[in-house]
C-alpha cells in the first residue's frame, strides 16, 4: 500500500510561512493519489495549513528558523482506511484543553483555525512529543468521513 | 528574511465602486500585504469595495481574517462590501466558518457591479 504507517512521507520544513505552501501542494499530491475528492482534499489542505500556521504563531512566536516535521501515512483497512498527518513542533509544550475553537457568532479577524481544523478532520488529537514539543495527530476517513462536507 | 507580498494585482474605479483584483493565494505569506492594499483602497471612501476573487485558488484563515477587518472597517464608514467569484473551496471556508451569512456574495464581478 503506498503511504503505510512503515513508508510514509516526509519531511522537515521550518517555521517560515512560504513553507506552507510546500506543505499544501504536498498533500494535495497525496490526497489526489489516494483519490480524494476535491471536497476532502480541499479541507485537509486546509487544517494542515492551520494547524501549521498555529505552530508558527503560537508554539514558535513567529520565528522563522524552527523545525516542523510532517508525516502523511494511509492507516487502517479498507472501509476504516484514513489519512493520517502527524505534525511535530519543537515548542513548549501545550495544555490540549486549553485549544478550543471560539463562538463563530461574534465576527472579527481571527481565532478561526481551531474550529475550522475541528470541522474538518475526524481525528484531531494533541500529544506530548518524545523528547519536547507537541505531536498533533490529525485523521480523516478515506470514505464516508464525519467531518463537515459529507464526504 | 521577509517572505510577505501583496496579492493585489489591479484595482480599478468604476465610479464610486472600487473592484480590487486579487491574484494568488491570500494565505500566511500574503494577507498582511492584501489587508494594507485593501485598506488603503477603503481610506479613498467608496460606496463599495468589490474583491475580485476569481484569480485566487487558495485562501486561509489569515485571509479570512483580513476580509473581516475589511468589513467591519467598511461599515463604520457605509462602504459596502462586496465578494465576487470565489471558487468552490474559498466559499466552503466562509461556510465552515459561517461567514457565507455575513458578506455579500456574488458569482461573478459582472454582477456584483450590476447591483444598484
Amino acid at each position: 500500500m503506498i503511504f503505510s504507517p512503515d513508508r510514509p512521507v516526509q519531511m522537515r520544513v521550518y517555521s517560515v510561512p512560504s513553507h506552507l505552501r510546500v506543505v499544501r501542494a504536498a498533500i494535495e499530491k497525496v490526497c489526489e493519489l489516494v483519490d480524494l475528492d476535491d471536497a476532502a482534499a480541499g479541507r485537509i489542505v486546509l487544517s494542515v495549513d492551520e494547524a501549521l500556521t498555529n505552530v508558527i504563531r503560537h508554539a514558535y512566536g513567529e520565528a522563522e528558523d524552527k523545525p516542523i516535521d510532517v508525516s502523511i501515512a494511509l492507516v487502517g483497512e479498507e472501509s476504516d482506511a484514513a489519512l493520517e498527518i502527524r505534525l511535530r513542533d519543537f515548542g513548549p509544550p501545550v495544555d490540549p484543553s486549553q485549544i478550543r475553537g471560539r463562538d463563530l457568532a461574534d465576527v472579527r479577524p481571527g481565532g478561526l483555525g481551531v474550529h475550522i481544523i475541528q470541522e474538518c478532520m475526524d481525528v484531531v488529537e494533541y500529544r506530548p512529543a518524545e523528547g519536547g514539543g507537541t505531536l498533533l495527530v490529525l485523521r480523516r476517513a478515506l470514505t464516508g468521513g464525519q467531518a463537515g462536507d459529507g464526504t | 528574511m521577509s517572505d510577505q507580498t501583496d496579492p493585489v494585482r489591479s484595482v480599478q474605479w468604476e465610479g464610486q465602486t472600487a473592484v480590487i483584483a486579487v491574484q494568488g493565494d491570500i494565505d500566511l505569506t500574503t494577507s498582511k500585504g492584501f489587508q494594507e492594499s485593501s485598506l488603503a483602497v477603503l481610506a479613498r471612501r467608496p460606496q463599495r469595495v468589490v474583491v475580485d476573487l476569481s484569480g485566487v485558488p487558495y485562501m486561509d484563515s489569515s485571509g479570512i481574517a483580513s476580509l473581516v477587518k475589511l468589513l467591519s472597517r467598511a461599515r463604520r464608514q457605509d462602504t459596502a462590501v462586496v465578494l465576487a467569484a470565489l471558487n468552490d473551496r474559498t466559499r466552503g471556508l466562509l461556510e465552515i466558518t459561517r461567514l457565507d451569512t455575513v458578506f455579500e456574495i456574488r458569482p461573478t464581478v459582472k454582477e456584483a457591479l450590476a447591483q444598484p
